[in-house]
């Protein structure tokens, strides 16, 4: 029975074969209208979500199956104590698969240990996010035709960011890629992630702390929020916050095909004046995000038959 | 120093100088029913120094637990007097129930029942990492 924990647990040929799925899922939808019929789908969060939980529902909903499940801790068992190992194995009683969100790092990984139906995880605090990352591969291969040859730049938080470190591992794989590290000193990527997947494998890379500098040689720039709850001062925080802003202005030295990502939500580092550029991307990720979250879902439910 | 020889039991050698002790502790072998001898800044013609732990008895041993403190230990099984079997312990792939993970986000934090799995990331820098959270052991 395979889950989806990491974006490791799926090979670069999974990663092709669910990317032509969603392609697919976009050219001919009625395809895939009613292959979930009679499926349910628990979605069990167990913190607050709005655009991961709607997106998983919609995506089983457009597959035609069914959606169970809890928005919130305090309306599950796990209020009056239950473990996530049983949670699991009563769930796998009601439910064809299941999506998890926990803020305990690991508590999918207890799941899928311990149920008897395929676990999808759907971010477990700062750890793990792997459907985000499918959805900027799903967006990286519309908007490049390719995972391949890419200079890949990363700004903002990149201490903390974890789809900032799943993105790293998933391109890592991918021949001739190079990373553009642009970050504030204090929000550096951290040393295992750059051991694990960037020296280990021979990957250039650069790091700087400058944005206009590194603009007119990316092919992606991946923005992220700069987060103010992780800096102890709170000049250093507006100070570092307004260097990351992206306007219509600093764009202009970046290339026409240059694709513009952010996980959302954005708080102030894009600017909405960037929102009309064609270059922007990341509300066409989030669309993404729905069809390669369907393509898992289907992906998943035909191995749980084998 | 004379230590009686075995004649039954284990010989823990070419342990790290410094790391017996640490062994010595880890492995439970204070409340052991046997004698136990731990013997510190041994002569080696390897490494200078070394530690050597002699178990009077063939008790279960924890070899992960053992090459996850100090991979490169030696343990000789001793029967009849006579060494039987010589296993060079390395980094183990994967350890349960040595070291609890210190991630206060761990999944393992709250629900303190769940075994507590490392598994080998670095062999080359000898680290280990949570296998719910990730974190370093």
């Amino acid at each position: 029975m395979r889950s989806l924990i990491r974006i490791s647990d799926l090979s670069c040929n999974d990663i092709d074969r669910l990317a032509d799925t969603a392609e697919d899922i976009i050219a001919s939808p009625e395809k895939y209208s009613h292959i979930c019929n009679g499926k349910k789908l628990a979605s069990l969060f167990f913190e607050p979500s709005t655009r991961t939980r709607l997106s998983f529902e919609a995506a089983m909903y457009e597959l035609g199956g069914q959606v169970i499940g809890f928005s919130e801790a305090q309306s599950s068992s796990s209020a009056k104590g239950e473990s996530v190992a049983d949670t699991a194995k009563v769930i796998s009683c009601y439910a064809d698969i299941i999506a998890m969100r926990h803020p305990k790092e690991g508590a999918p990984l207890v799941a899928a240990m311990n149920a008897s139906v395929p676990v999808i995880n759907a971010g477990d605090g700062g750890h793990n996010h792997p459907t985000q990352t499918l959805a900027d591969l799903l967006t990286i291969r519309r908007e490049k035709k390719t995972f391949s040859g890419l200079t890949v730049g990363l700004c903002g938080d990149l201490k903390f960011g974890r789809t900032v470190h799943s993105l790293i591992e998933a391109m890592s794989r991918y021949p001739g890629n190079r990373f553009v590290l642009i970050s504030p000193e204090e929000l550096k990527l951290p040393s295992y992630v750059k051991n694990d997947f960037l020296k280990k494998n021979g990957i250039p890379y650069m790091q700087t702390s400058d944005l206009d500098e590194a603009l007119p040689e990316l092919d992606i720039l991946y923005m992220t929020r700069v987060q103010k709850e992780r800096f102890f001062n709170e000049e250093d925080y507006l100070r570092l916050k307004d260097s990351y802003i992206l306007t219509p202005d600093k764009l202009r030295s970046a290339k026409d095909s240059l694709c513009i990502m952010h996980p959302l939500p954005r708080v102030n580092e894009i600017s909405t004046a960037v929102d009309s550029d064609p270059r922007a991307c990341y509300f066409r990720q989030v669309l993404n995000g729905k069809y390669m979250r369907m393509a898992l879902i289907k992906m998943l439910l035909e191995e749980a038959r084998i | 120093m004379n230590i009686d020889p075995i004649r039954n039991g284990i010989v823990i050698d070419h342990i790290t100088a410094g790391k017996g002790i640490e062994l010595y502790r880890l492995l439970g072998l204070e409340s052991a029913d046997c004698s136990v001898a731990l013997i510190t800044n041994a002569a080696s013609t390897k490494t200078g120094r070394k530690d050597i732990i002699k178990i009077d008895e063939l008790i279960d041993l924890n070899t992960d637990l053992l090459g996850y403190v100090d991979p490169g230990v030696t343990v000789n099984i001793i029967r009849d007097g006579k060494t039987t079997e010589k296993r060079k312990i390395s980094l183990p792939e994967r350890f349960e129930g040595v070291i609890s993970c210190r991630n206060p986000r761990c999944i393992t934090s709250t629900e303190q029942e769940l075994p507590q799995v490392f598994r080998l990331a670095d062999p080359e820098n000898r680290v280990y990492r949570c296998i719910y959270c990730d974190s370093k052991a």
